[in-house]
């Protein structure tokens, strides 16, 4: 194995890797915050035709972020508002904004399909981006960058701020946070709205990266790999950065080792593999500590006050 | 004069909104309808978007004595079903189902509309009312194959296709012996991602099979993603069902385009003259119902020449890709030097030629 082909290598790593980790690291705030988000594949595609479609109409691909994020952001806010004023079961709640962002981004996506961008690749100079080697360090694209930067600010935030404490509070005793005068939901909002831009983004890296391009469903599942991933991880920032290069080798493996000929493994198999993982995950977390481990006491359970 | 209130106005508006509605029955009485089921959207610029194609080339050639509904976005599964049978209870005379997937539904609703006609698009079961139809891709391969076989420098070809079928199978030998025929060490490397549409995956096995020595990659699922791929590192590959040109100007040495529009024209002007009969149509070159693109002018000339060598014996007879000796990846002699696979032998093919590196 030549020094390039691992570089290959590990720059398909990054492009697998890089969406589920931006997803994951959203969901993680979120359920801290004792909410449980299922909709994280139709924020996903909201934040992909919104980026794509806000960078074909300015040509600027950060413009393009920020639409990303805040498509993601505000198809958010619809299961915001019904889980936390109607109370709504957060499970269908979700599903239901997995299938809402599914339809409403192919509508969307109608009017640009067929269109394509300029990748929103590198920004380092092109004598470090192209060099063969060099751009296993500086080929990538921004975003890449930022979701690597966002791993410790999220871990930071949660652990050692007074707002990350507030958050997890909220998240494990919403009624005591409650009664001790935080507000549950404007700290349930915010978190749900960082869910929803973070997904935006990870879904943005697939239609202004990977294929600069729209098509509908493009994040073709991602977005419920993204939520094991956050199980996988039991609910740790740093965790959830090493789980995601995990799967994201992983998917790499499947497609090398079928290019190779190597047929030792059903390609099913390797499929279920991300899940696979999980389920033993939450299995030797529970057997560890009863309590079951980091997940959020109130994690998908309504906010009812008495008063 | 008539002074418009605002009860006035919302009787006309009453009236405007229930006027398509007396339309279209009143047309119905004329115009035979034809539905189609689609599962992508018309816009994919590959396999739905070519067979809308074909739709728009009834309505253009047929208008007159026709309309034609569609529904797009239609799963490959049970939620078929209330789709097909909304078309046949609208009052569809002919419904062409336009994917594999939809096969067990079709004939399912055909059974419960026995005057209806249905027309299933690359499946084998049919019935009274049931008729099947395909196109030989594998033709196309053949173009393919040979230009990618005269122009790749590393002699490895990457093939990215979806699942183990009949339909792929014969796509992966057909490149490969006919890029063999051009330089006899070529290989093909095969990777399956069992998926017809996933682009992030199929980015992914592009980028897999170009570092693992393929400087020409041509795909068999349905997004124009492995082209935007190559067209970054500044390869080569192939269209898939329509030309997609456009997603990677350079990169896109030509495609394999599916002409459906003739044989709707003449299924429907059988359903005209009731002539219709159920058949199982498997066109290729010769017919139409496979086309190439138009070339890249990164194709050399004498390779253009190649490509239109295949073409041209596609159409005159004299050219067949699956011609013996034709050797399994294992090296055994498969078909015998003279022969010829027959098409009820290609339509069943279940393993791949020497020179193919596949995981199954």
């Amino acid at each position: 194995m030549s020094t390039e082909f691992i570089i290959a290598a590990i720059i398909t790593v990054v492009g697998l890797t890089t969406p589920i980790l931006l997803a994951a690291l959203g969901e993680l705030v979120v359920e801290k915050a004792g909410v449980l988000n299922l909709g994280v594949e139709g924020m996903m595609l909201m934040g992909a035709i919104c980026g794509f479609g806000a960078t074909v109409s300015t040509f600027n691909p950060w413009i393009g972020i920020l639409g990303a994020a805040a498509g993601g952001a505000l198809s958010s806010m619809l299961f915001a508002v019904l889980v936390l004023e109607l109370n709504s079961n957060q499970v269908a709640t979700g599903l239901a904004l997995t299938i809402f962002g599914t339809g409403l981004s192919s509508l969307i996506g109608l009017s640009y399909t067929g269109f394509i961008v300029p990748v929103f690749g590198s920004v380092f100079p092109a004598s470090l981006a192209n060099d063969p080697y060099l751009k296993v360090i500086f080929g990538y694209s921004p975003i890449v960058y930022f979701a690597l930067a966002m791993v410790p600010i999220v871990g930071w935030f949660l652990k050692s701020t007074r707002s990350g404490m507030i958050l997890r509070a909220v998240g494990e005793n919403d009624l005591s946070a409650h009664s001790i005068g935080y507000s549950v939901k404007g700290v349930r909002y915010a978190a749900i709205a960082f869910g929803g831009a973070m997904a935006g983004i990870g879904g943005a890296y697939f239609s202004m990266v990977i294929t600069p391009m729209w098509a509908e469903k493009m994040t073709a599942g991602r977005g419920w790999i993204a939520l094991a991933l956050v199980v996988f991880a039991g609910w740790r920032a740093g965790r959830l950065l090493v789980g995601a290069y995990f799967f994201g080798i992983l998917m790499a493996l499947e497609l090398y080792a079928k290019a190779s000929g190597f047929s030792f493994l059903p390609s099913q198999f390797w499929a279920a593999m991300p899940y696979l993982m999980t389920v033993i995950a939450l299995s030797v977390i529970s057997m560890r500590d009863r309590s079951g481990g980091n997940a959020p006491a109130c994690l998908g359970k309504p906010f009812l006050p008495s008063t | 004069m008539a002074i418009i209130t605002r009860r006035t106005f919302m009787q006309a508006a009453g009236a405007a909104a229930t006027l398509p509605v007396l339309g279209n029955k009143a047309f119905a009485a004329d115009k035979v309808k034809i539905g189609f089921i689609f599962l992508g959207p018309v816009g994919d610029y590959g396999w739905t978007w070519a067979h809308n194609k074909g739709r728009e080339q009834v309505e253009k050639e047929l208008g007159d004595k026709v309309e034609t509904v569609y529904v797009e976005n239609v799963q490959e599964d049970a939620s078929a079903i209330p789709v097909i049978r909304d078309l046949a209870q609208q009052g569809c005379k002919l419904i062409f189902t336009t994917s594999y997937g939809y096969m067990d539904q079709t004939i399912a609703v055909a059974k419960e509309f026995p005057n209806v006609k249905f027309e299933h698009c690359t499946g084998y079961k049919r019935a009274d009312n049931v008729a099947t139809y395909n196109s030989k891709f594998h033709e196309g391969r053949a173009v393919l194959g040979t230009i990618a076989g005269k122009m790749s420098k590393s002699g490895t070809l990457g093939y990215l296709g979806s699942y183990k079928v009949p339909e792929v199978v014969l796509g992966v030998n057909s490149f490969a012996l006919a890029a063999q025929k051009q330089n006899p060490n070529a290989k093909v490397k095969l990777v399956l991602i069992d998926s017809w549409f996933d682009p992030p995956k199929e980015a992914a096995a592009t980028e897999t099979l170009v570092n693992l020595g393929c400087d020409i990659v041509t795909t068999h699922t349905d997004s124009p993603g492995p082209l935007q791929i190559l067209e970054q590192k500044k390869l080569y590959g192939f269209g898939q069902g329509a030309d997609m040109s456009r997603f990677a100007p350079s990169a896109h040495l030509t495609a394999i385009e599916d002409i459906w529009g003739p044989y709707y024209v003449e299924r429907v002007k059988a359903i005209l003259d009731n002539s219709w009969k159920s058949t199982d149509t498997w066109d290729g070159f010769k017919e139409g119902t496979v086309k190439i693109s138009p070339y890249n002018k990164a194709v050399p000339a004498d390779v253009v020449k190649l490509a239109d060598a295949v073409q041209a014996g596609y159409k005159d007879g004299s050219y067949d890709i699956f011609k013996g000796p034709i050797y399994d990846q294992a090296g055994t002699l498969k078909v015998k030097e003279g022969e010829t696979m027959k098409l009820a032998d290609l339509a069943v093919m279940d393993w791949f030629v020497k020179g193919v590196e596949s995981a199954a």
